[in-house]
């Protein structure tokens, strides 16, 4: 039944479509591979997330070689709503890629970028899919690697020193999290996670266990740019080709966190990680200094995708906020937001693509009256910023006020208020852009012809794809809660 | 009945007025007046049928685990609802008079951001518990924001800024946790008969915060000091400030203070616990301080914001002073104030479109060249007053009685100080007209506001007298409200 094989099928399919793309080296047909590769793919993860969510838990032995020896592909709730998440984002923003990579990319080249895509896609959704922790190593280089090779066919020099530096950074991540997965092998002799959370609680007190603990903890932090350690992102997200950074800012990040939820939640469990370790101490500080300072940072950016990045790591530090408490109602906000916020801020990036693409640059003190230009993209970037800002009625509502009321569920006043605040910085980082480009008259001496020269379609429609969605999730936010819920429940309840 | 049918026709409206656009400007706004009506007749529904007792509710739509978007009709939002439509459909009479006579620019937008106004305030006067107020308030906020900086100038833009601003931090940054902090203290954000908070087991320490956090987080109260935003907030097009600065959005925020009283935390709580022994002396400030600060505005329409910021207090008092009589005063002086209100600002836009003056001090002998407009405003004037033959005084006369009823005397004198206040700042304005000789010769003749301007005066300026003397359906709605 090819219904069992599903599990292998989300990765496979994308791992064979980028030789394909290189074998084929016709621009549009690599881009029509890819994306009906992504698009099978969407319906297998769609298939595996309904089948999870009726039957539980699928085990999936890789090759036919039970656990132990080969490498076992674990689902459950949480892992099925991001392989959802991240194969539907990378579907919508391929079909948007396609205008803006013919305009900023070489001919010539465009089939290593499809084929980068792929892979990068293969490696995230193997990240995601995977029971094995090194499997997780190996998943993570590949979707670095492509990575770095996608933000380097950036139009600007600049990107190639964003991807170099994003290199150093990654790889020091990726290897301490090798580090800290040789320790836990060398601690316990498993790789497998389930093994592994058999195994730590009667090896807890062994030194190699805590050394493995810290290395996983920084490495994580790397390499989903929690604050202090975010430094790679700004640049990477600034000069990359905007298409790569709308799928980058929806997908790379949330893959980490995730990882990061299973080894602290499922594989040392939250007693180990935040009641032992008070990982609290570390994780929490830096989360709530990262959305207050990166909020108070983006108002101060005149580049709108410098501005993103930085809310970007702003947001990401109410995940990680939500996560520090360690309760079913804190990790039920954290993943909606994580669901929320990779929508939205694809969607946001979309229209900052348009911009990009129409009028060339995206310094927000020259968009003037941009609204009479264009209309479409502009209305987009306000929908999607009321949904960052935290509208009622907008996807950010419906995850900060689980956050909230999860931190004072808590007991934890000062986490709520501070959320609050940097809301308000949201305000005024979104509200400064909108202001110029609804009210402010052009400054120039000749003023350009004011006429429509809207982005054309084939960008339009994902995006409006995705703020479809958003308002959809936004008005329902029990769509999305009560997933988020049996997600939380899967990494609280362990594993089975 | 159900309450959504009230959002029908402001949003319904939205795609005629874009279709017509500037090409058919009186087919736009033919349609926007027909939509008025509608929504007119369909508020008199749902009064006739709160008034025999019908239940008039909507479905609800979930939108996290236990809290719902839910509209129903209840005596306060049903006056509110049935003031905001008619109003509107007076204002956009006004409007086609001025903002042709002012030569406005993107009129078809300032009509599409007016009607969503309109269909916002709508649901927030049917929200059926805290959160879908909460929704519909922060949506009054967003949707008047592009009618504040309408102009595009470095003004109003500036103006613009503080409007969002002020509201927005007010309202996420104190409202919001508010809210949440009733949700997790008493499970629900329904508005239910007595509040919700009595069982809570709050102490009075917590519910003072409470009280100041939805006080001073509901800035469109313009309680002080969050009141910056309503002054600035002027540069807007007069219809703007008449209908939304005056009525709509500023009564919005004295609603959801008296909606808050009456149905979360429960008149007798505050009363019995004190909790607004901390919030009631700088409401009272705000009385007595912005009259004061009314008196030293020369420009006609600062001064009318800040007496509207003074009056609004009244209604926060009112609403803190928790007695029964204080609280239906209160929901009185919503209607009450915004017909001697509007009537004032629309005198305002008046005088502005034809003699093209502002300021007080150039007002001398003009009541010789615009008599009808002039005449109203002295109308409107004894209206905010509180003195016969117009409207206030019923509401004035309850929130003193409630006051007493409260037992502490001393708010009557904040009461009685204020009124004195209004006479000094508002009176001289017509008197001066009528009866000082204008600094300069001035033509022969009337120079009257455009017709439908006039006719929207008018309207408004009757009906400050027939409240007067008809204020029984009012009272007879209000009668209805469940205290327990």
């Amino acid at each position: 039944m090819i219904s069992d094989q599903l599990p292998a099928l989300v990765i496979v399919i994308p791992m064979l479509a980028a030789p394909l793309c290189v074998l084929v080296r016709k621009p549009i047909v690599c881009w029509a591979i890819a994306l009906v590769a992504n698009f099978l793919v969407v319906l297998s993860a769609w298939a595996l997330f309904e089948k999870v969510r009726e039957d539980g838990v699928i085990r999936y032995a890789l090759g036919g070689w039970a656990a132990p020896t080969g490498i076992e592909y674990y689902v459950d709730m949480m892992n099925a709503t991001m392989l959802l998440l991240v194969s539907f984002i990378s579907c919508v923003t391929l079909v948007y890629a396609y205008k803006s990579v013919s305009k900023t990319v070489l001919t010539s080249k465009h089939y290593l970028f499809y084929a980068a895509w792929m892979l990068c896609l293969t490696g995230l959704l193997g990240i995601s899919i995977t029971g094995d922790a090194f499997n997780v190593f190996v998943f993570l280089e590949i979707s670095s690697l492509s990575m770095y090779m996608l933000i380097a066919f950036g139009t600007d020099r600049r990107a190639l020193t964003a991807s170099f530096r994003y290199l150093i950074m990654g790889s020091i991540g990726a290897s301490f999290i090798l580090i800290g997965i040789g320790f836990l092998y060398a601690a316990t002799g498993a790789l497998n996670m389930v093994d592994l959370a058999q195994r730590i609680p009667d090896a807890e007190s062994q030194r190699a266990v805590l050394v493995a603990f810290s290395f996983l903890t920084i490495g994580l932090m790397i390499k989903s740019a929690v604050f202090p350690l975010h430094g790679w992102l700004a640049n990477a997200y600034q000069h990359s080709p905007i298409a790569v950074t709308a799928f980058l800012a929806g997908t790379a990040t949330k893959v980490s966190l995730y990882v990061l939820l299973r080894f602290f939640f499922s594989i040392f469990g939250p007693d180990y990680s935040f009641g032992a370790m008070l990982l609290n101490v570390v994780l929490l500080p830096a989360a709530v200094a990262g959305f207050v300072l990166l909020s108070l940072v983006a108002i101060f950016q005149s580049d709108l995708r410098r501005m993103l990045a930085y809310s970007s790591v702003a947001q990401i530090g109410y995940i990680i906020a939500a996560f520090c408490l360690a309760s079913q109602s804190g990790l039920t906000a954290g993943i909606v937001h994580i669901i929320n916020h990779g929508i939205i801020k694809t969607a946001l990036f979309m229209s900052v693509g348009c911009i990009l693409y129409k009028v060339g640059h995206t310094h927000s003190h020259s968009l003037d009256n941009l609204m009479q230009k264009m209309p479409l993209t502009v209305t987009a970037f306000i929908l999607s910023g009321l949904g960052l800002i935290g509208v009622p009625l907008t996807v950010g509502f419906v995850s900060k006020f689980s956050l909230i009321s999860a931190a004072m569920e808590r007991g934890w006043w000062m986490v709520g208020a501070l959320v609050l605040l940097s809301s308000l910085f949201a305000i005024v980082y979104i509200g400064r852009v909108v202001e110029i480009m609804l009210f402010r008259k052009s400054r120039t001496e000749t003023p350009a012809p004011v006429g429509r020269s809207e982005a054309p379609l084939m960008m339009l429609v994902p995006m409006y794809v995705l703020i479809g969605i958003s308002i959809w999730f936004g008005v329902s936010g029990s769509t999305t809660l009560s997933v988020a819920a049996d997600a939380a429940a899967a990494l609280l309840g362990g594993y089975q | 009945m159900n309450p959504l049918w009230t959002l029908v026709p402001p949003l319904l409206v939205i795609p005629f007025i874009i279709f017509f656009g500037e090409r058919h400007r009186n087919l736009r706004e033919a349609s926007i007046i027909i939509a008025g009506l509608a929504l007119l007749a369909i508020n008199d529904r749902i009064y006739s049928a709160v008034i025999n007792g019908e239940v008039v509710e909507s479905g609800s739509l979930s939108i996290l685990a236990n809290f719902s978007l839910r509209l129903s009709a209840e005596p306060m939002g049903v006056m509110f609802g049935l003031l905001a439509s008619f109003l509107w459909v007076v204002t956009t009479v006004y409007s086609i008079g001025y903002m042709r006579g002012h030569n406005e620019q993107n009129q078809t937008r300032f009509y599409v951001c007016f009607a969503l106004a309109i269909a916002c305030v709508m649901a927030a006067a049917y929200a059926d518990n805290l959160l879908t107020l909460f929704v519909a308030y922060e949506a009054i906020t967003l949707s008047t924001f592009p009618l504040v900086t309408h102009a595009g100038n470095d003004a109003s833009r500036k103006a613009g800024r503080l409007y969002l601003l002020l509201l927005m931090c007010g309202s996420i940054g104190l409202f919001l946790p508010a809210i949440i902090w009733i949700a997790t203290a008493a499970g629900t954000l329904d508005f239910r008969a007595g509040g919700i908070l009595a069982d809570a087991g709050l102490s009075k320490t917590s519910l003072t915060i409470l009280l100041a956090l939805c006080v001073f987080g509901v800035g469109k109260a313009a309680v002080m000091p969050m009141h910056r935003w309503l002054p600035a907030a002027m540069v807007a097009p007069t219809p703007v400030s008449a209908l939304l600065h005056a009525v709509a959005v500023v009564k919005t925020g004295v609603f959801t203070i008296l909606k808050l009283i009456t149905y979360t935390f429960g008149i007798d709580l505050v009363s019995t616990t004190g909790a607004s022994d901390y919030v009631l002396p700088v409401v009272a400030f705000t009385v007595i301080a912005s009259s004061l600060i009314a008196f030293t505005k020369d420009n006609l329409k600062a001064r009318l914001a800040y007496s509207t910021i003074s009056q609004l207090s009244y209604i926060v008092m009112a609403a803190l002073l928790a007695t029964t009589m204080s609280v239906m005063g209160g929901a009185l002086h919503i209607v009450m104030h915004a017909f001697g209100k509007i009537t004032l600002f629309f005198c305002a836009g008046a005088i502005m479109v034809s003699l093209h003056k502002k300021n007080i001090s150039e007002l001398d002998g003009m009541g010789k060249r615009m008599p009808i407009t002039m005449a109203c405003f002295f109308i409107g004037a004894l209206g905010i007053i509180g003195l016969p033959p117009a409207s206030g005084m019923w509401s004035k006369l309850l929130i003193a009685g409630g006051s007493l009823e409260s037992g502490n005397a001393i708010w009557i004198g904040v009461l009685m100080l204020s009124t004195l206040l209004n006479i000094a700042y508002l009176l001289p304005i017509p008197l001066r007209a009528f009866f000082k000789p204008a600094a300069q010769p001035q033509p022969e003749g009337w120079s009257e506001a455009p017709v439908p301007s006039l006719w929207a005066i008018a309207v408004t300026a009757t009906c400050c007298v027939l409240l007067f003397l008809f204020p029984h359906p009012l009272m007879n709605l209000l009668g209805l409200i469940e205290w327990r």
